[in-house]
């Protein structure tokens, strides 16, 4: 596998000012999850994960009806992510609120057209604002948190069960570790020896209602995690070559990448908004101002 | 009539011998539901989950999309209640085939009120993509796998283990959306389904004793609910529909029988028997019925008085009629 330090950046910086330019055109949105995960997800579709092409068109369909009997014809969105085959990587991303980040991912690596955020939270569009199982790049629903750990250990078991070498991969967010049925699934996936189980978890010390450490403290989760048979790798969310290694090494255990993340990385007037970073809402004119300009430099600054 | 013991254990295991697809799911209730010799049998396709049920839906949820179907074995209280929110959005939303076998379910149970399922089918019909079969016999538990096939989504099951009558013959297996009429009379309709219909065949024939005829019907299909044999039935008689569940009265088969009658205008009174809007206790399942108005004498004096005859009828009268195995009534030629 190669990987280009510089590609991963590139796709990061492109995440961070295409999010940071929809949140200013729509006057609301999910920004702070852009500017943690930027590096997590530019990793992840710039080189870690081995997928196929896109199974069809770039151009996402719109909202064609939920799964059921009357809908034989339903497709999830992971057909962004590639066919499935045994030995490429599948990915089930968990943290649906990071949705717009997700999709923007896919804009940046070539999987989703470029002007498909034009349909985001629109009716009638499949780009919902919480990413659902026919959004693009989504496998299954996980707008509940901390459902979709346990149903990628069902995938990575069937698929071991079925001699595949691929790795099933998660992205979380750190949130979720509040949520007692993250500790069942991680204690199920190191029971069964799910060695091709693999997480990274946006460790932004962030949620609804402030600082983590406020609302509900989950550290040391390093610690903790170790302690539930996992192979834990703590590392700076930012540092691509730092990252690049966690995400790949060997392991005879599942892997958590913990990345220590920045919630206002690169808008440094973000984070007078602290400690209530989930969304972001504009209290005037002249703050919008203010994240203009940044917005203006970040894109200056490359 | 025949009584079979635990025919959930070989028949399993013979139906799962050419179907690698499929698995066990258990959460530390192997031997109570029956499938402890199932894991033996098949070791490499059991996977034990601990008690942590919420996790297990959303394994279940995984293995079915890579293309295993997943037969959960566990008190039913543990599929519907704790794990809800993994069992809708894991599952059920994306129509995935999870076979969801309850043990225990209403007041079988002395177990009490942690064990007992008595608003499961209420939850689960209200469940879009969801298919709900419940088991009155030995048949029933061992034909219910079969049924399963047929529908390509999630499946939840109300299944009844241990020391089981055969009601029904065995060359009369459970069938999707078909109900069976057990008998046939003129005075009052009554639906029934799980253990439920046991005692009901006991209270038709004393009713019969006492000028009183019935239809009687069986329902194993709770959702989809829809069999045109119960327009039939209801049609043919001049009384009340009388519902009797193993379940409370709301949400549950009567309530279903409430929604058909409406739906299509029959314009008749259906009278819904079964827990009213109360949990129970831990007791056995002989005293629970009495206590809580479910057993064949609850429903004897029940219709006696909607149609305004006062029964002298004792409580050991009607322990003492015996159920007949139903092959007498054809439910096709109906």
């Amino acid at each position: 596998m190669t990987i280009s330090e510089e590609d991963v950046a590139r796709i990061a910086h492109g995440i961070r000012t295409r999010v940071f330019e929809h949140v200013l055109r729509n006057g609301e949105g999910y920004l702070s999850q852009a500017l943690s995960s930027a590096e997590i997800f530019a990793l992840l579709y710039g080189g870690v994960l081995r997928l196929g092409p896109v199974d069809g068109s770039t151009t996402p369909a719109p909202f064609v009806g939920v799964p059921g009997r009357e809908n034989p014809d339903y497709r999830s969105g992971d057909r962004f992510n590639g066919a499935p085959a045994p030995d490429r990587d599948r990915l089930i991303f968990s943290p649906a609120h990071y949705a717009l980040v997700l999709y923007t991912a896919l804009i940046e690596v070539g999987r989703l057209d470029s002007d498909a955020l034009a349909a985001f939270n629109q009716d009638g569009s499949s780009l919902e604002m919480i990413g659902a199982e026919h959004s693009p790049g989504v496998a299954t629903t996980t707008g509940s948190l901390a459902q979709a750990l346990s149903q990628a250990a069902g995938i990575a078991l069937a698929r071991r069960m079925r001699g595949e070498t691929g790795n099933t991969w998660v992205m979380m967010s750190d949130g979720e570790f509040q949520e007692g049925q993250t500790w069942e699934a991680l204690s199920f996936a190191s029971f069964h020896g799910l060695d091709r189980l693999r997480a990274v978890v946006d460790a932004n010390g962030q949620q609804c209602d402030g600082r983590m450490c406020d609302v509900g403290e989950i550290e040391p989760l390093a610690e903790r995690v170790t302690a539930f048979g996992w192979d834990a790798r703590e590392v700076d969310g930012h540092d691509i070559d730092a990252m690049h290694t966690a995400m790949t090494a060997a392991s005879d255990r599942p892997v958590l990448v913990i990345a220590r993340t920045n919630p206002t990385q690169g808008v440094k007037v973000y984070e007078e908004k602290a400690p209530l970073l989930h969304t972001l809402r504009f209290a005037s004119d002249e703050e919008k101002s203010r994240f203009e300009a940044a917005y203006r430099e970040m894109t200056e600054a490359r | 009539m025949e009584m079979v013991t635990r025919p959930h254990v070989q028949n399993f295991i013979d139906w799962s011998k050419d179907r690698p697809e499929v698995l066990v799911l258990s959460a530390d209730l192997t031997n109570s539901c029956e499938v402890g010799k199932w894991r033996d049998t098949y070791p490499d396709r059991f996977i034990s989950a601990g008690m942590a049920e919420q996790n297990m839906m959303g394994v279940a949820a995984g293995l079915a999309r890579e293309g295993f179907i997943p037969w959960i074995h566990t008190f039913a209280v543990f599929i519907y209640r704790r794990p809800y929110d993994q069992l809708a959005m894991s599952i059920a939303y994306p129509n995935l085939p999870v076979r969801m076998v309850g043990f225990l379910p209403g007041i079988v149970t002395p177990g009490g009120v942690t064990h007992q399922a008595i608003e499961d089918v209420a939850i689960m019909r209200a469940t879009p993509n969801m298919t709900i079969l419940e088991t009155g016999d030995a048949t029933e538990v061992e034909s219910v796998l079969d049924v399963t096939e047929q529908v390509d989504g999630p499946v939840y099951i109300r299944m009844l283990r241990g020391r089981l009558p055969r009601l029904f013959p065995v060359e009369e297996p459970m069938r999707l959306g078909v109900s069976r009429e057990l008998r046939s009379g003129r005075d009052v309709t009554i639906v029934t389904s799980g253990i439920a219909t046991e005692e009901a065949m006991r209270a038709t024939d004393v009713l019969a004793q006492h000028d009183i005829d019935a239809t009687h019907v069986h329902v194993s299909t709770l959702k989809p609910f829809g069999d045109p044999l119960i327009e039939d039935a209801i049609a043919r008689s001049s009384g009340p529909v009388v519902t009797l569940e193993n379940h409370t009265t709301i949400g549950g088969l009567g309530s279903a029988v409430s929604e058909f009658v409406t739906d299509r205008g029959l314009g008749r009174r259906v009278i819904r028997m079964g827990l009213q809007d109360t949990y129970a206790h831990g007791a056995s399942k002989d005293y629970l019925l009495e206590q809580y108005g479910l057993d064949a004498y609850a429903l004897v004096h029940r219709i006696g008085s909607e149609l305004g005859r006062e029964l002298e009828i004792t409580r050991e009268e009607v322990s003492a009629a015996p159920v007949e195995a139903a092959a007498a009534v054809n439910a096709e030629s109906l």
